[in-house]
C-alpha cells in the first residue's frame, strides 16, 4: 500500500511540483492550501506524514502544528523558508518531528519523508523497559503501572532507541543517524528539543530525569531498567 | 687610608640614598594623589583657589593697615614728645641759666634741675601738651671740661650726643630693657658751657597697641579667610552638586537606561541645562526607539523576502532535478541546458543564502550559540566538507591539528570559515599543497590555511574580505561561489571577537590566519600562529609583508602595519601583474 503524504502549502505552483515529485517517488498525495482545512483533512485522510509549510493564510504553521499534534501523532515535516534558530525551535516545540529549509532538494525531502513512514515496516516482538516505564515495541505502546503514555511515533523511535542498548551512551549525531535518519552531521538541536518532548511525557519529574538520562559533554542514556 | 675610610663610608651613603629614593617615590606618590584630586574635584580647586588669593589679600591689606596705624600712632606720639622737650627746654633754661656747670656744686643743682623738671611736668599735666611720662637725663657732654651728668644716659647714642653737642634738636628711637624709647635731645644755654637735656619717652603703650591691632588684624584675617573659605565650599557646592548629578544620569543614560531624566527644580540655569539635557535625551531616545522599529522591520523585511524568493526557488529546484533526473532522454543542448540550470540555481541558492546570512550579520541579530569544543574536531569536520573539492584538484591536505585545543565557538560558523577558507586555498593553490595548521595558547586559539599559489598582489590582502570583490584576472573557479563567504566570513570571525587577516605574495602563495579568543567575550591581543610564513623563502623577503590585519571593531590596527600599507600600495604599481585572486567558495547552505 502506497503511503499517503498531506502536503499543507499555499503556493500552489509548490504544491502541484511537491504532487508531481512525490507521486514520482510512489507516495499517493493530498493537497490543502489554507491552515484551517489542515486538521479536517488529517481527521478524513490519515496521512502517514503531514508536510507543513510554516507560513501559511488562515492559520498559522505553527499553530496548525499543535493542533494536528494534540489529537494525532502522525509525523510532520515542516517546510520552512527560515533557519533561524528560533523559528526551528519554535516549529519543533509546537510538535513538528523534522524540518526541511528551503529551497530543498527534491531527494532531501523524499529522504526525510522517508524516514518518518519507514517506521511503520515490521519490527520484530520486542519487550523493553526503562525504569517502571514499559515498552511493547510491536504494539507500539508504553506504559507506566499499566496506565498508558501517549507518545508520537518519533518520540517512540527515540525512546526505543535507547532502550535497545541500556548501557551505551549515544551522541545527537548517532540519534540523529537512528531516529531521524540522517546520514550527515544534521542539526541537533532537532535531538534536543524531541528529548525534551519526550521527558515532559514518560519522566515522573522533567527536571529531574530517570528515564532518559543525559551524559555531560556527549549525549542521553536510557536510565536503569 | 683614605680610600679605606671611603670604602666605609659607602654603605652608609647607600642606604641614605635609598633612603632618599624612597623618600622621593613617597613625595612623588602623594604628588600623584593630590594632583589627582585636583584635576578630578571642582570644589576642591575652587576652595584652594578662594584660600589662595584671599589669603594673599588679607595679607596685604593687613600689612597696609597695621602700617598706616602705627604711623599715626607714633607720629602723635613724636609730635607730643616734641612739644614737650620744648617746654622741657624753657624750664631748664630758666632753672638753670644762672649755673655754671664748671663750678664746684653743679652736680647738686644738675639733680635739682632734673628733679625740677620731672616734678613739673606732673604737675603741669593738666592742660600743657603731655606726651605722658618720660625720663630725663642732663649732662654737660665730654667737649670741654670733665663730664657732670645727673640722670641715666646709658641709652643715649654717641651719635646723638654727638648731634646735640654741636647745638641741633635730635630725636632717635633706641629700646631699654626691652622697650621701645623715643630719645629727644637738645642742648640747653646756660651761663658755662652748654648742658645737654635728654627726654626719654617709654613707648610700650604704643607697642602695646599696636601688639593688639596686630594680632587682632592677624586672628581677624583668618577668620576672614576660613569664612571666605567655607563660603566658597558652599557655593561651589550648589554648582558642583547638580553637576555631579547630572554626570550620574548622563551615564546612566549612555549605559542604555534610556527613560533616565534630570530633576528639574526652579528656573535657575541649573534647571534650564537639565530641561535642556532632557529634551535631548528626548529626542535621542525617539531616534533609537525608531531605528529599533527599522531594525525590526529590517528583520521582518528580511525573513519575508525570504519566505518569497524561497518558494518559487524550490519549484524551480525541484522541475529542474526532475528534468536533469531525465537528462538522458533528452536531445544534447536541452541535456546540456538542464545541466546549466542545475548547475546555476545551486549558485543561486547559494547566493540567496549568502545574501540573507549576511543581511542578518548587519542587522545584528546573527546570535552566537557558543559551546565549548575541541578545535580539533571543528577543523577536521570543515576539512572534510571539502575534501572532495581537493580531490578533484589533486590538492594534497596538509593538516597539523594538535589535540586538546579548547575553545568556547559556535561550531556552524568556525566551520563555515575554515571551509570558506580550505575551499578558497584548494581554488587558488594551483594543486600545490594546503597547509591546515591549529595552535592554541593561553588566551586564544588559531588556524592558519595556506596555500602556495599564485598568492595576493601587494594591496589585495585588505580587498579579499570585501563584498563582492574578485580579482582583476580571475582564475578558474571549481568551487564557485557568491563574493560573500570571506565576508561573512569576517562577520561571523567578529561575531566570535576574533580576528580573520590575510596574506600573501605574487608567487609565493597567500595564508588567512583566524584567532578565536578562547573564552567568548575575552579581548585577543596576539595570536598564536604568525600570519606570515617564516623564512620558507628568504631570498624573496619583504621588509613588509602585504598582510592586512582585519581587527574586530575597536581593536587599533598596528601602527607598522597601518603605516606599511600605503608604501604595499605604491610597491604595487611597480609590481608585474601576475595571477593572484581570491575568490569566495561555496557559503553555507
Amino acid at each position: 500500500m502506497k503511503s499517503r503524504v498531506l502536503v499543507v502549502d499555499d503556493d500552489p505552483a509548490l504544491a502541484e511540483m511537491l504532487t508531481i515529485v512525490l507521486r514520482g517517488e510512489g507516495f499517493d498525495t493530498a493537497v490543502v492550501g489554507d491552515g484551517t482545512r489542515a486538521l479536517p483533512a488529517v481527521r478524513d485522510m490519515r496521512p502517514d506524514v503531514v508536510l507543513l509549510d510554516l507560513m501559511l493564510p488562515g492559520m498559522n504553521g505553527i499553530d496548525v502544528c499543535r493542533a494536528i499534534r494534540a489529537e494525532s501523532g502522525v509525523p510532520i515535516v515542516m517546510l520552512t523558508a527560515k533557519s533561524d534558530t528560533v523559528d526551528i525551535v519554535l516549529g519543533l516545540e509546537s510538535g513538528a518531528d523534522d524540518y526541511v529549509v528551503k529551497p530543498f532538494k527534491p531527494k532531501e525531502l523524499v529522504a526525510r519523508i522517508r524516514a518518518r513512514v519507514r517506521r511503520t515496516e515490521a519490527e520484530p516482538a520486542e519487550q523493553l523497559t526503562i525504569g517502571d516505564v514499559e515498552i511493547d515495541v510491536p504494539a507500539h505502546q508504553v506504559t507506566r503501572k499499566g496506565e498508558r503514555i501517549a507518545l508520537t511515533p518519533l518520540e517512540f523511535d527515540l525512546l526505543v532507541a535507547l532502550a535497545r542498548k541500556p548501557r551505551q551512551v549515544f551522541t545527537r549525531e548517532v540519534l540523529l543517524e537512528q531516529v531521524w535518519g540522517y546520514r550527515h552531521a544534521a542539526d541537533t538541536r532537532l535531538v534536543n528539543v524531541h528529548v525534551q518532548r519526550l521527558r515532559s511525557k514518560v519522566e515522573k519529574d522533567p527536571e529531574h530525569p530517570e528515564v532518559v538520562l543525559t551524559v555531560r559533554g556527549v549525549g542521553y542514556k536510557a536510565g536503569p531498567p | 687610608m683614605s680610600l679605606r675610610s671611603l670604602v666605609a663610608r659607602l654603605p652608609l651613603a647607600r642606604r641614605a640614598k635609598r633612603a632618599a629614593a624612597s623618600a622621593g617615590v613617597l613625595v612623588s606618590e602623594i604628588r600623584a594623589v593630590a594632583l589627582a584630586a585636583w584635576r578630578r574635584s571642582l570644589q576642591l580647586r575652587v576652595v584652594v583657589s578662594t584660600l589662595a588669593l584671599s589669603t594673599a589679600v588679607s595679607l596685604v591689606l593687613g600689612l597696609v593697615l597695621q602700617t598706616q596705624i602705627a604711623d599715626r600712632l607714633l607720629q602723635g606720639k613724636f609730635d607730643a614728645a616734641i612739644a614737650q622737650a620744648e617746654s622741657a627746654r624753657v624750664i631748664s633754661e630758666r632753672d638753670l641759666s644762672g649755673v655754671d656747670p664748671d663750678r664746684e656744686g653743679a652736680q647738686g643743682t644738675l639733680n635739682n634741675a632734673l628733679d625740677q623738671l620731672t616734678n613739673q611736668s606732673t604737675a603741669d599735666s593738666a592742660g600743657a601738651p603731655t606726651a605722658g611720662e618720660f625720663r630725663a637725663a642732663l649732662t654737660t657732654g665730654t667737649g670741654s671740661g670733665p663730664e657732670i651728668s645727673a640722670g641715666n644716659l646709658d641709652h643715649v647714642s654717641p651719635e646723638q650726643r654727638q648731634t646735640v653737642a654741636d647745638g641741633a634738636l635730635s630725636t632717635q628711637y633706641t629700646t631699654v630693657d626691652g622697650i621701645p624709647t623715643l630719645v629727644v635731645g637738645q642742648p640747653v644755654r646756660t651761663a658755662g658751657r652748654e648742658l645737654q637735656l635728654y627726654l626719654m619717652f617709654p613707648l610700650d603703650a604704643e607697642q602695646r597697641t599696636l601688639g593688639l591691632v596686630q594680632s587682632t588684624l592677624i586672628v581677624g584675617g583668618l577668620v576672614l579667610i576660613l569664612l571666605l573659605a567655607g563660603i566658597a565650599s558652599l557655593v561651589t557646592r550648589q554648582v558642583v552638586r547638580p553637576v555631579r548629578q547630572a554626570a550620574e544620569v548622563a551615564e546612566r543614560f549612555a549605559e542604555g537606561h534610556l527613560d533616565e531624566r534630570m530633576p528639574v527644580h526652579g528656573e535657575d540655569e541649573v534647571a534650564r541645562l537639565f530641561e535642556s539635557y532632557n529634551e535631548m535625551a528626548g529626542s535621542i531616545q525617539t531616534q533609537i526607539r525608531q531605528l529599533e522599529e527599522f531594525g525590526a522591520l529590517q528583520r521582518r523585511f528580511t525573513s519575508d523576502v525570504s519566505h518569497e524568493l524561497r518558494t518559487p526557488l524550490t519549484t524551480v529546484r525541484m522541475a529542474a532535478d526532475i528534468l536533469y533526473a531525465s537528462r538522458d532522454e533528452l536531445l544534447p543542448a536541452l541535456r546540456r541546458s538542464s545541466e546549466l540550470l542545475v548547475t546555476e540555481l545551486d549558485r543561486f541558492e547559494t547566493l540567496l543564502g549568502d545574501l540573507l546570512e549576511i543581511s542578518r550579520l548587519d542587522a545584528g541579530v546573527a546570535e552566537l550559540g557558543t559551546e565549548r569544543l575541541d578545535m580539533r574536531h571543528v577543523v577536521a569536520r570543515a576539512v572534510e566538507a571539502v575534501r572532495g573539492l581537493a580531490e578533484e584538484s589533486h590538492t594534497p591536505l596538509v593538516l597539523d591539528l594538535p589535540g586538546d585545543v579548547y575553545a568556547e565557538v559556535d561550531s556552524r560558523r568556525v566551520e563555515r570559515i575554515v571551509r570558506n577558507l580550505v575551499a578558497n586555498a584548494i581554488d587558488h593553490g594551483e594543486g600545490r599543497p594546503v597547509n591546515v595548521t591549529l595552535a592554541g595558547d593561553e588566551h586564544a586559539v588559531a588556524v592558519v590555511v595556506r596555500d602556495h599559489g599564485v598568492g595576493l598582489r601587494p594591496g589585495e590582502a585588505g580587498l579579499v574580505f570585501n563584498r563582492f570583490w574578485r580579482a582583476e584576472e580571475s582564475r578558474a573557479r571549481r568551487s564557485g561561489g557568491s563574493g560573500l563567504g570571506l565576508s561573512i566570513s569576517l562577520e561571523d570571525a567578529r561575531l566570535h571577537g576574533g580576528w580573520l587577516q590575510a596574506w600573501g605574495e605574487p608567487g609565493r602563495g597567500s595564508a588567512f590566519r583566524l584567532t578565536l579568543p578562547r573564552n567568548e567575550g575575552d579581548l585577543l591581543e596576539s595570536s598564536p600562529l604568525p600570519l606570515q610564513p617564516e623564512g620558507d623563502d628568504p631570498d624573496t623577503a619583504h621588509p613588509l609583508p602585504a598582510s592586512v590585519p582585519t581587527p574586530p571593531w575597536g581593536t587599533p590596527i598596528p601602527s607598522e602595519l597601518r603605516d606599511g600599507q600605503p608604501d604595499d600600495d605604491r610597491d604595487g604599481e611597480g609590481v608585474a601583474p601576475a595571477e593572484p585572486a581570491v575568490l569566495d567558495p561555496r557559503g553555507d547552505r
